[in-house]
C-alpha cells in the first residue's frame, strides 16, 4: 500500500500562498486526518495530492516515486468529495462501475467487483437507482463503494460526514473507520471538525494559514499542544489560555481541582488559581461551568468541567480556587505562540 | 409552476388571456392554411366571407408547388444545408463552452455576455465582404457557400447557452470523473456532455431556425435557381413582378412552417430548461 | 482484500503529460475553431467592410480600394434618408421591444402555471418562430392586403369599415399603404415573430425565481397585480434584459421583413438603416456607400451593448 510523502509542498495564487512548504509522511495502512479551518490550506494539499492541482514547488511522492506532473487519473488514487459527485445521469451500478470501465479492467471481472463493493458498504439493493433518488446517507456509502471498487493505493476523504444529519454522522463514522481497517489503505481525511479528526485519525495534521503546526497522534495533541492554535483548536470544551507577563498559560478544562477552604496552600507540584464561576451547564454525565479569572483590571475566559457529584456543590457567582498539577499547564511563549522550552509556570500571582 | 388564479374571475380572465394570445399568434396560421385550397376566382373576390370556400378548394395550387416549381429543390437545399450547418456549430459551440466554462480560467466564465458582442456587427455590413470571400473560395451560387457562412450566426449564441450550460454542472464531477481514470477530456466526453443534452437540444433547435430564416446570405449569395434556400428562394420565384401567387406561396410556407411548428413545440421544455441554465450561470 | 486492478499503472510509470492533460493547451485547442470561425467569417469581413466604406468599390468594379477618406460618409449623412432610416429604425426597434416586454411578460405568466392543453399552446406558441422570416414577411402581407386582407372584412361585418361604420366610409385599412399604419404594422410583424424566442427567455428566468417569494407575498396578502410588478418583475429585470438585447439585435439587424412587406414604403415611412444599406450597395451599385451606411448601426449599438452589458454585470454582483 501507498506511503504518501510532501516535502516543501507549496502552491501559490499570485501573492497568497494558500500552502506554504509543508512536510508530511504517512505510514502504511494508517488515517491521516488533515484538521484545519476554512482557509488553512488543507483543501488545497489535497487537491494537490490527488492530482486536481499543481504545486507551485516542493515535491509530491506516492510510494516513493514522485508524482508531480502525473494526472490524476495516473495516480491510483480514489476520492470521495464532500458532495458525493454522483453522476446524476447514471444509475448507482453504472457509477460505480465506471472507475472499472475508465481504467479498461476486463469486463467480465465488473459485475463481481461491483457485488463485492456494494456488499462491503450494503448497498446491493440499490444498485438499479439513481443518485437523485438516494438518501444522503445513501449517497455516501455509492461514493465510498465506487472509490473502493478500484482497489486504490490511497483514499482520500473530503469532508464526508459534513453533509450528513447529526444522527446519521455517528453511524457513519464508525463505519468508516470499520471500513478502513478492513482494507487497510492509506487514508487521508481532510476536514474542519476536530472532534471527527480526533476521532477517526491515527494520527492528527492540524493546519492553518498554509502551515501544518502539528502531527502526532491525537492524544499528544491534546496533551502536549505544539502552540496556541493547537491548543485552542483541538479538544472540546477548548483549552483555557491565561495571560501572564512573559507567557500564555494554557490548562484544559478537567485538570482543575477544587479546593476545599481548610485544604493547605499546596505543594510545589501544583499551582493555583482563583476563579470565579458565572454559569453552569448540567449535561448528565457532567457540569461545565463558564467563568472568570480575575487578576488585577483583567478578566480571562474560563471554563472548568465538574464530575456530576462535585457540580451539583457549586454555587454560581461565588469565586473558587483550583489546584492544577504542574504537569498539566502548558506554557506558550506569548510572540510565537509556540510551547515553551521551560515547562515550568510560575505563581499565578506574578 | 405556480398554481391557477383561485377565483373564477381570475381564471376566466386566464383563459381569455390565454385565448387572445393564441389567436394572435394564429391568426396568420390560420390564413395561411385557408388560402392554399382556394381557386383564383375565390381568392380575388373581396365581397365574400373569405373564412369559406366558394366554390369548392382546390389542391390543385399545391400540385403546382410541388410538381412545377421549384420549391422542392428549395426544401431540399435548405434541409442539406441546415443539418450541416447545425452539426459544424455544434461541434464548434460545445468544445468552445466547456472550455470557456472549465479550462480558462475566470475570464472564460465570466465572458458569456461578451460573446453577444458579436452579434453588434450587423449581416448588413458583413454580407458585401462575405460574397467577395466566397467567391474567391469558388463557392458563389453553391449551397456550400452558406453551410460555410451560417454558422457564423448560431456559434456565438450557442456558445453562450452552453457555457451556462456547463457552468451549472458542478466541476467536482469532472473531477470525480478524471479521479476515476479520466483525462479531462474523456470527463467532459463521459460525464459533462451527457448532461448538457438539453442545452445542446436547445442549440439544435435555434441554430436551425436562425439559418433557416436567413435572408441577406442567401439573396446575395446565391443567385440561380438551382441552389437557392426556402428563405430566398420562395419569395423570388413565386412572386413575379407585381404577381404574387398566394396559394403556392402559402402552401410553401405551410410545409415549411408547421412540421417545425410541432417540432420546436414539443421541445419547448427543453428550450426553457436551456435557457435557465444559460441565465442562472 | 482483491488483487489489484489490470488495469493499474505500473509501479515504476515515468510521470507523462499527454497534451490532454495540461488543461490550458487543451482549453485552447477546444476554444479555438469557435475563435478561427468568428475570426475567419466575422472579424476579417468585418475589417475588409470597414476598409470598402472608406473606399470607392462599385458593383461594376467590386474591388477598387482607392481610399476616399470620408467621402462616403458624408454624402450619406447629407442625404434626408439617412435621419430617416435612422429614426425609422429606432422607432421600429424601440417599439417592437416595448411591446414584447409586456406581452412575453404576459405570456411567461401565463405559461408558468400548469392547466390543460399547456402542451397545445406551447406548440402554437412556436408558429412564428417556426416561420422563415421571408414567408412571415408575406403571410402577413396577404393578410394585411389592401384590397383582400380578411381583417378588413370582419371589421366591414362589424360596421367599424364600410359605409356607416366607425372608421369608414372606406372600405379598408391601408395597413402598408399609409404612412402611419405602415410603421405599426412592421412592427407588428416583429413583435409576432420574435414572441416565442423572447418568451421562452423570459419564462426560464421566471421559473427560476423561488416559490417561496411568491408564497410569502401571498400571506402578506398581495394581489395578482401587486406580485406582477413588485415580485415578479424586479426579478425578471436581468432576463428582461437579455431577452430585449438578444430580440432587440435581431430586430434592428434585419432587413428582409421590409424588403417583403413594404419595399421601405410608402415613401420613406418604413425604410430602415439596414434596408437602406441593402439599397445602395446592392441595387444602387454603390457597395462602399452601402457598406458605410451599415457601419453607421455600430456605435449605435455599441453604445446600447455597454449600457446593458454594465447593468448585467453590476446586478450579477448584486
Amino acid at each position: 500500500m501507498a506511503t504518501l510523502e510532501t516535502r516543501g509542498l507549496k502552491r501559490h495564487y499570485g501573492k497568497i500562498a494558500a500552502v506554504d512548504g509543508i512536510d508530511l509522511t504517512t505510514a502504511e495502512g494508517e488515517l491521516l486526518a488533515i484538521l484545519g479551518p476554512s482557509g488553512s490550506g488543507k483543501s488545497t494539499l489535497m487537491r494537490m495530492v490527488a492530482g486536481l492541482e499543481r504545486p507551485s514547488g516542493g515535491d509530491i511522492l506516492l510510494d516513493g516515486r514522485s508524482v508531480v506532473g502525473v494526472p490524476a487519473r495516473k495516480r491510483n488514487v480514489a476520492m470521495v468529495f464532500q458532495s458525493y459527485a454522483l453522476y446524476p445521469h447514471m444509475s448507482v451500478y453504472d457509477n460505480i462501475v465506471f472507475p472499472l470501465k475508465s481504467y479498461k479492467v476486463p469486463r467480465e471481472r465488473w459485475k463481481a467487483k461491483v457485488d463485492w463493493a456494494a456488499g462491503v458498504l450494503g448497498i446491493t439493493h440499490l444498485l438499479d437507482r439513481r443518485p437523485g433518488r438516494l438518501s444522503g446517507g445513501e449517497s455516501q456509502r455509492v461514493a465510498l463503494a465506487r472509490a473502493l471498487v478500484r482497489d486504490p493505493e490511497m483514499f482520500i476523504f473530503d469532508e464526508p460526514l459534513s453533509a450528513l444529519d447529526a444522527q446519521v454522522r455517528h453511524t457513519a463514522r464508525a463505519e468508516l473507520r470499520d471500513l478502513q481497517k478492513r482494507t487497510n489503505v492509506t487514508c487521508l481525511y481532510v476536514t474542519h471538525d476536530q472532534v471527527e479528526a480526533m476521532g477517526l485519525g491515527d494520527r492528527v495534521a492540524v493546519m492553518k494559514d498554509g502551515h501544518v503546526r502539528q502531527v502526532g497522534e491525537p492524544a499528544n495533541l491534546y496533551f502536549e499542544p505544539a502552540d496556541l492554535f493547537v491548543a485552542s483548536f483541538i479538544g472540546t470544551p477548548p483549552m483555557n489560555l491565561l495571560e501572564r507577563e512573559a507567557e500564555t498559560l494554557g490548562i484544559r478544562a478537567e485538570h482543575f481541582r477544587l479546593v476545599g477552604e481548610d485544604q493547605p496552600a499546596g505543594d510545589e507540584d501544583e499551582a493555583r488559581f482563583r476563579i470565579r464561576l458565572d454559569q453552569l451547564e448540567f449535561l448528565g454525565a457532567e457540569w461545565l461551568a463558564y467563568g472568570h479569572e480575575e487578576r488585577g483590571s483583567e478578566e480571562t475566559r474560563v471554563i472548568v468541567r465538574f464530575s456530576q457529584d462535585e457540580g451539583a456543590t457549586v454555587t454560581p457567582g461565588r469565586v473558587y480556587e483550583f489546584a492544577v498539577p504542574r504537569r498539566h499547564i502548558k506554557a506558550f511563549d506569548k510572540q510565537t505562540g509556540l510551547r515553551s522550552r521551560a515547562g515550568r509556570s510560575q505563581q499565578p500571582q506574578d | 409552476m405556480t398554481a391557477l388564479p383561485s377565483r373564477f374571475w381570475g381564471r376566466l380572465g386566464f383563459y381569455i388571456l390565454l385565448l387572445l394570445l393564441s389567436l394572435f399568434v394564429l391568426v396568420p396560421g390560420i390564413w395561411m392554411v385557408l388560402t392554399i385550397f382556394k381557386r383564383s376566382s375565390d381568392l380575388y373576390n373581396a365581397q365574400v366571407d373569405p373564412f369559406l370556400y366558394h366554390p369548392s378548394p382546390t389542391l390543385k395550387h399545391l400540385v403546382y408547388l410541388f410538381t412545377q416549381s421549384p420549391f422542392l429543390t428549395f426544401a431540399l437545399n435548405s434541409l442539406i444545408i441546415g443539418v450541416c450547418v447545425v452539426a459544424i456549430t455544434l461541434l464548434v459551440a460545445v468544445p468552445a463552452a466547456y472550455a470557456l466554462a472549465r479550462l480558462t480560467g475566470r475570464w472564460g466564465r465570466d465572458s458569456g455576455m461578451a460573446l453577444f458582442l458579436v452579434y453588434l456587427i450587423p449581416p448588413t455590413l458583413l454580407f458585401i465582404p462575405l460574397y467577395q470571400l466566397v467567391t474567391a473560395l469558388g463557392l458563389a451560387n453553391t449551397i456550400w457557400s452558406l453551410v460555410l457562412v451560417y454558422p457564423t450566426i448560431a456559434i456565438p449564441f450557442c456558445s453562450w447557452l452552453l457555457l451556462g450550460f456547463f457552468k451549472s454542472i458542478p466541476a467536482t464531477l469532472d473531477e470525480a470523473a478524471m479521479i476515476d481514470g479520466n483525462s479531462r477530456f474523456g470527463a467532459f466526453r463521459k460525464v459533462a456532455l451527457p448532461q448538457a443534452l438539453p442545452g445542446i437540444a436547445a442549440c439544435v433547435v435555434f441554430a436551425f431556425s436562425l439559418q433557416l430564416s436567413n435572408y441577406i446570405y442567401a439573396a446575395t449569395f446565391v443567385t440561380s435557381t438551382g441552389a437557392m434556400t426556402v428563405s430566398f428562394g420562395v419569395p423570388t420565384e413565386m412572386i413575379r413582378g407585381d404577381v404574387f401567387f398566394w396559394q403556392a406561396l402559402m402552401g410553401a410556407n405551410a410545409v415549411v412552417a408547421i412540421p417545425l411548428t410541432i417540432a420546436y413545440g414539443l421541445l419547448f421544455n427543453r428550450l426553457v430548461m436551456g435557457f435557465q441554465s444559460a441565465e442562472g450561470g | 482484500m482483491q488483487e489489484g486492478l489490470p488495469g493499474a499503472p505500473p509501479r515504476a510509470e515515468a510521470p507523462t503529460s499527454a497534451i490532454v492533460d495540461r488543461e490550458r493547451a487543451l482549453g485552447w485547442l477546444m476554444l479555438s475553431p469557435a475563435l478561427l470561425y468568428i475570426v475567419a467569417f466575422v472579424g476579417v469581413p468585418f475589417v475588409l467592410a470597414i476598409l470598402l466604406a472608406f473606399s470607392n468599390a462599385t458593383v461594376g468594379n467590386p474591388t477598387s480600394f482607392h481610399f476616399v477618406g470620408f467621402a462616403n460618409f458624408a454624402r450619406i449623412l447629407q442625404q434626408p434618408q439617412f435621419l430617416i432610416s435612422l429614426r425609422n429604425s429606432a422607432t421600429v426597434t424601440l417599439g417592437t421591444l416595448v411591446v414584447l416586454v409586456v406581452l412575453a411578460t404576459i405570456t411567461s405568466e401565463l405559461l408558468a402555471r400548469d392547466f390543460r392543453g399547456k402542451r397545445l399552446v406551447q406548440i402554437v406558441l412556436m408558429l412564428p418562430w417556426a416561420m422563415p422570416v421571408s414567408l412571415a414577411a408575406i403571410n402577413w402581407l396577404w393578410l394585411l392586403d389592401s384590397q383582400f386582407s380578411p381583417i378588413d372584412w370582419i371589421f366591414r361585418q362589424l360596421h367599424v369599415l364600410g359605409p356607416g361604420g366607425l372608421f369608414g366610409p372606406s372600405m379598408h385599412f391601408y395597413y402598408l399603404g399609409r404612412t402611419d399604419l405602415a410603421l405599426a404594422s412592421v412592427i407588428m410583424v416583429y413583435v409576432w415573430r420574435m414572441l416565442p424566442l423572447a418568451t421562452i427567455i423570459v419564462l426560464a428566468g421566471r421559473l427560476s425565481i423561488p416559490r417561496e417569494r411568491f408564497e410569502q407575498a401571498e400571506i402578506d396578502g398581495a394581489g395578482f397585480m401587486r406580485v406582477l410588478f413588485r415580485i415578479t418583475v424586479p426579478a425578471l429585470m436581468p432576463v428582461l434584459v437579455v431577452a430585449l438585447l438578444f430580440t432587440g439585435l435581431l430586430v434592428i439587424g434585419d432587413m428582409a421583413t421590409v424588403d417583403l412587406l413594404t419595399r421601405g414604403g410608402p415613401g420613406d415611412s418604413t425604410q430602415v438603416l439596414p434596408y437602406w444599406a441593402y439599397l445602395t450597395g446592392i441595387q444602387g451599385g454603390d457597395l462602399s456607400a452601402g457598406a458605410a451606411v451599415a457601419l453607421f448601426l455600430l456605435p449605435v449599438l455599441l453604445a446600447i451593448s455597454i449600457v446593458v452589458l454594465r447593468y448585467a454585470y453590476r446586478s450579477e454582483d448584486a
